[in-house]
């Protein structure tokens, strides 16, 4: 059996280490290219989201290099995502492509059905073995999360352009490597002190920006051409909302983000009082979190057309009539090309740095620059 | 009081129940014009240009019944309409969307009792119960009895339909899709008319679609001539459940016509920007090809121009009269 699923961020370093201790051969997809991209909208319907259509073109190409077993996970709406699995299999084989497929529904739908899952692909796997087994693998993931979230904040002063993402590089490595419990957590202090090392300018005045949006477009770099990286380089000090270790395990408080789910969905409620679905509330909750730390801005990312987050950008306005604080809305989709992205993230900092400069109050208070 | 409810939206499925209940409870209640030119081009303006057609000229309704002086507006969260599933997100988020501009567009005031039958299916009555003493002082024996009629008015609305009436013929005051004339009986053809109800009844939205359907040939199937728990049951007909309940009454109603062989066509109608159809649109395709049975995708959004309408189904309408020729 040679395993793939699709491509989102680090995910494939955590897979990788999954299948690994569950025997299987984990065949990681070609990285998401334009070519992976063009052939994913070839064959999805033209209003899909964004990753279902990336999605397809990993399946495609995992297939491609050899893989015979598709997963994706499940869920039950209100939105896409859920259904998702159901549609790319159908269009896969349409395309003729023989494959097993498995949909992997939460684990809070029922705990028999998910180990069932997993021992079908290790068979005479145990439920305590595949506890075990999903526990490790979580903490190594938990700690590559770390390491990301602490190269958003400190890319802003690093010394020479292009430090921190090649540390974080390093740092991954080293993750990738460790294995036993005490391997993984020797690895997270020593990749983190691999990050914390680049060579930083504390003194520089940065913006902070939170980045809020749906799921996808805010783990998958090729989805947004990598505009972290390119913010942190212009010197903007970042706070994510969503992280996948946040997501994978939904009960254990965002520890990653550092702002419990519940305390978001109480910032939302004055403005939008229901799940919607994906990230919608999350996004008004972390918009209101965001403008209340003192942020200069926030920047929206979604997928053309993303249910959640039309809702949440239908909301922003009067959430900005009681927290002044910029928003910048970008949506993506197959067409949408990176210069023009870069145009408008480069004049909505410059709309921040005016703010700043007119409101001196404004600027950070001490202490709030992290611990850069 | 005067309440509005926006003719837009989940109207076309259960305004008699709405009515009858705001009625009961003593209020008047007034609906907004058919969709129109106004009314559409003032909900594209507010609205956020991603929504799909039908959502923007929600926005432009509620407008109309502000001009209109009504004292609230009536814009419900309708959650969940059976255990385990959903409606579409934007329904669950309607509420909200339409609070965030209420301020602007001053709006009168939302009445938006929460409606949710994701947990238990007999919850909604208390919903409504509650809602019913919170809004109107309503006891307990007297709320009951508006719902009970309530309930009576919308299961006459649906044996209408069931017996082949259309929406339209039903609800107050609406002759839009009205034919001019019709081909005869024998030379007409099968088609099934696909899609939610706002969009499919709405003859502004859809460009007079069922108007002209008709005129061209077409013998209508309608999803609503098929009792909701039939269409439910053949919806299950696929490999993992559907959690949107209009999803489910589509693919429903897809897989019992081609099963059964009960039209020669299908016309399937889709807003620009749809979610949930932007999926099943697959597996609908899909089932169509499998039975061999024609089916053309329109997509329609605030954009959409009767002419390009109309030589599309003209188009396919000639196919299917060529085809039953050639057989
Ligand atoms: S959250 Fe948005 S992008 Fe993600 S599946 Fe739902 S609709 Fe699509
Ligand atoms: S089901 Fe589609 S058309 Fe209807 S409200 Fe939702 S997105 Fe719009």
């Amino acid at each position: 059996m040679r395993i793939s699923a699709p491509q989102m961020g680090n995910l494939h370093i955590m897979l990788d280490d999954l299948f690994g201790r569950l025997g299987v051969e984990y065949v990681q997809p070609p990285p998401s290219s334009t070519k992976t991209l063009q052939l994913g909208a070839k064959h999805s319907p033209e209003f899909a989201c964004l990753p279902l259509k990336i999605n397809i073109g990993n399946f495609i190409e995992a297939l491609e290099v050899g893989a015979d077993t598709l997963v994706m996970a499940g869920g039950h709406g209100p939105c896409r995502f859920g259904y998702y699995g159901i549609v790319e299999e159908r269009i896969l084989r349409d395309l003729g492509y023989d494959f097993r497929f498995i949909m992997l529904e939460p684990f809070s739908d029922g705990v028999w059905a998910f180990y069932k899952v997993f021992e079908s692909l290790s068979p005479g796997l145990s439920i305590r073995k595949l506890w075990k087994i999903l526990k490790i693998s979580f903490s190594k993931a938990r700690a590559i999360d770390r390491l990301h979230k602490r190269a958003l904040q400190l890319r802003a002063y690093e010394a020479n352009r292009g430090d921190t993402t090649r540390a974080l590089h390093g740092a991954e490595e080293i993750m990738a490597a460790a294995h036993t419990a005490e391997e993984i957590e020797a690895a997270a202090s020593e990749s983190m002190a691999v990050i914390e090392a680049v060579e930083r300018d504390s003194g520089r005045d940065v913006l902070r920006i939170g980045i809020v949006g749906e799921f996808y477009l805010l783990l998958e770099p090729f989805s947004n051409f990598g505009l972290e990286e390119t913010l942190g380089q212009m010197g903007v000090y970042l706070e994510r909302s969503v992280w996948v270790t946040d997501w994978i395990a939904p009960n254990s408080n965002n520890v990653i983000y550092g702002y419990p789910k519940k305390t978001i969905e109480k910032k939302a409620e004055p403005f939008l009082d229901q799940n919607v679905g994906g990230e919608g509330r999350e996004t008004i909750g972390s918009l209101v979190n965001f403008a209340e730390m003192g942020f200069d801005g926030v920047i929206q990312l979604l997928p053309f057309g993303c249910m959640p987050e039309n809702i949440a950008t239908s909301i922003i306005p009067r959430v900005q009539q009681e927290h002044d604080i910029p928003v910048l809305t970008l949506a993506f989709d197959e067409q949408t090309g990176r210069a023009g992205m870069v145009t408008r993230v480069e004049a909505f900092l410059d709309l921040l740095e005016a703010r700043r400069r007119n409101r001196p109050g404004a600027a950070l208070k001490p202490g709030t620059a992290a611990s850069a | 009081m005067r309440i509005g409810i926006p003719r837009s939206l989940l109207y076309y499925k259960y305004l008699p129940f709405w009515k009858t209940f705001l009625t009961g409870m003593g209020a008047e209640v007034e609906t907004s014009p058919l969709t129109n030119k106004k009314i559409l081009s003032r909900g594209v303006e507010v609205a956020e240009n991603e929504l799909c057609v039908p959502v923007k000229a929600f926005y432009g309704h509620c407008m109309a019944l502000r001009d209109n002086g009504v004292d609230a507006l009536f814009v419900p969260r309708v959650v969940s309409v059976e255990e385990r599933a959903y409606t579409c997100p934007k329904f669950l988020g309607l509420p909200d969307m339409i609070g965030a501009v209420a301020g602007s567009l001053e709006l009168p005031p939302l009445l938006t009792p929460r409606l949710n039958q994701r947990e238990k299916p007999r919850e909604f009555k208390l919903q409504l119960m509650d809602f019913a003493r919170e809004q109107f002082g309503l006891r307990r024996l007297e709320a009951l009895a508006a719902l009970e009629s309530a309930r009576l008015a919308q299961r006459r609305y649906q044996e209408g339909l069931a017996g082949g009436r259309k929406p339209l013929d039903l609800l107050p005051a609406s002759r839009f899709n009205t034919p001019r004339w019709r081909p005869p009986a024998e030379k007409r053809k099968r088609i099934g008319l696909l899609g939610h109800p706002y969009n499919i009844y709405d003859g502004y939205l859809t460009q007079n679609l069922i108007a002209r359907l008709e005129e061209m040939g077409a013998e209508l199937v309608l999803p609503e001539m098929t009792d909701h728990n039939v269409l439910m049951k053949a919806a299950t007909d696929v490999p993992k459940q559907l959690y949107w309940t209009y999803e489910k009454e589509i693919m429903g109603a897809i897989n019992l016509w081609t099963e059964k062989q009960m039209v020669d066509g299908v016309v399937y109608v889709l807003a620009f920007a749809c979610g949930p159809d932007s999926l099943i649109q697959v597996l609908i395709e899909h089932r169509a090809k499998l039975h061999n049975i024609p089916l053309m995708s329109l997509t329609i959004d605030e954009h959409s121009g009767e002419a390009g309408l109309i030589t599309r189904i003209e188009a396919f309408i000639d196919m299917l009269m060529r085809k039953k020729t050639a057989a």
